[in-house]
């Protein structure tokens, strides 16, 4: 699954990331690409409070980042 | 209800600091330099003034110079000393300094010159022997914070000073006035806004440290600051520093506890926080932790509503859209971030009326971003 958070501005791409976990099946991959600089820290902090992976960053094919999440529970 | 609670953006003017600002005006108005009894007498209460502030420092008064302000005393400590070797041109430097310090550092970087940013832990403390390793041949100057300005860490400055032989620029900021400045700087920068003064900057350069004027140059402050001096206000910033210091352990313990009992209290109130920074070899009067589904700016507003003054690391709070680079280098959440700091006028009553309070500004926020259940 891949959420599109171009121009939501921090917080708004972690709580779209919490509103859509729990449409992907446990150890899938969801992908949120945002132009936020901030959704970068955030995201990964996000995984770590929430006990899900962090599975990297990926380049969506316009430039703009894409962060992996791996649902873990 | 309410209470200024961001003593670490500028503590209110110490009521030393006011009668002697209002004093120094009267009596201190004239060029220090000239050769009259008004100048004379702006001498006199200028050189008083520096022998305060090196008492304090441990050091020579001609150790001592006077800046316009916090930043410029740091760009000054960091390119002063850059420019004082003439062969090595690196500069290493932790990845939480100042802005100011970031900010010399690329203008360094601009002019040709080469710069690294040494990494740091969960708590925003660099390791001293990783961060001695980086001062490797080539570098001309190391610089590193006593405390870190957002999450109040205190860095292993003395254990760095001990293993490294480059001079090292420390910004002891936000440490003067609130707790032992560690002894291991070769060139210090400090700014009276901290101690209740009004802005004064203090840039301060050890007996046999090489350092070069990176303006263009006069006669004033030892060579090292251009211009005349602010006479009255270095009087009130230097008598302010003093007072400050006579009461400063005191001040520390209560600050202290304070500080406990408010990272205790929000990380037990407020759902899904992240508090921030060594919870033991930290700063006493300040706090920073970061809420989930939050944005700082409407924290900020939420509690601006209340009375409350606090500040912010998250994007869009300040000039720029870039969260801060402090909660960034520790992986540290970003939004949702507030950071709380006292000073010697805060009182218990307050800190119960923040932390009454907090708690539904950020369910505010929370509800109105839709994050409720998540």
């Amino acid at each position: 699954m891949i959420l599109d958070c171009r121009g939501r501005r921090c917080p708004l791409p972690i709580l779209d990331l919490a509103r859509h976990i729990g449409e992907v099946s446990v150890g899938e991959l969801i992908t949120v690409e945002a132009d936020d600089p901030a959704a970068r820290p955030d995201i990964a902090a996000w995984c770590r409070m929430r006990g899900h992976e962090y599975a990297g960053e990926v380049t969506a094919d316009d430039g703009t980042p894409a962060y992996r999440v791996r649902r873990l529970h | 209800m309410g209470a200024y609670l961001d003593a670490a953006a500028g503590a209110p003017l110490h009521p030393v600091a006011r009668e002697a600002l209002l004093a120094a005006l009267d009596d201190g108005w004239a060029d220090p330099d000239r050769l009259y009894g008004a100048s004379r007498r702006a001498r006199l209460l200028l050189d008083a003034a520096r022998e305060a502030v090196a008492e304090v420092l441990g050091t020579a008064p001609d150790t001592i110079s006077f800046a316009a302000n916090g930043t410029q005393a740091l760009h000054a400590a960091v390119a002063g000393t850059l420019a004082g070797d003439r062969r090595a041109a690196g500069l290493v430097h932790s990845a939480v300094e100042h802005s100011a310090v970031l900010h010399a550092a690329e203008a360094h970087v601009a002019a040709g010159g080469v710069a690294a940013a040494v990494g740091v832990d969960r708590v925003a403390r660099v390791d001293a022997d990783e961060f001695a390793a980086a001062c490797t041949a080539g570098v001309a100057a190391a610089a590193l914070q006593a405390a870190n300005h957002e999450v109040g860490t205190l860095q292993p400055v003395d254990e760095v000073a001990g293993r490294i032989a480059v001079p090292l620029v420390v910004d002891a900021t936000h440490v003067l006035g609130h707790t032992d400045v560690p002894a291991g700087w070769s060139v210090l920068a400090a700014d009276a806004r901290m101690w209740g003064g009004p802005d004064v900057g203090v840039l301060a350069v050890r007996e046999r440290t090489r350092w070069r004027s990176p303006f263009p140059s006069d006669e004033r402050e030892f060579g090292r600051v251009p211009g005349v001096p602010n006479v009255p206000a270095v009087v009130a910033a230097a008598a302010s520093l003093r007072a400050v210091e006579a009461e400063r352990r005191e001040l520390a313990q209560r600050h202290r506890a304070w500080i406990a009992r408010i990272r205790d209290t929000v990380a037990r109130t407020v759902p899904d926080v992240e508090v921030l920074g060594d919870p033991d070899g930290r700063l006493p009067h300040l706090v920073t932790f970061s809420c989930l589904y939050a944005d700082g700016e409407a924290l900020l507003t939420g509690l601006d509503r209340r009375a409350f003054a606090v500040s912010s690391g998250s994007s869009c709070t300040a000039s720029t859209l870039e969260p801060s680079h402090v909660l960034v280098a520790i992986g540290a959440l970003t939004s949702g971030n507030l950071r709380v700091s006292l000073h010697r006028g805060t009182t218990e009553a307050e800190i119960d009326e923040f932390l009454a309070a907090l708690p539904d500004v950020v369910a505010e926020v929370r509800a109105e971003l839709g994050a409720a259940g998540l």
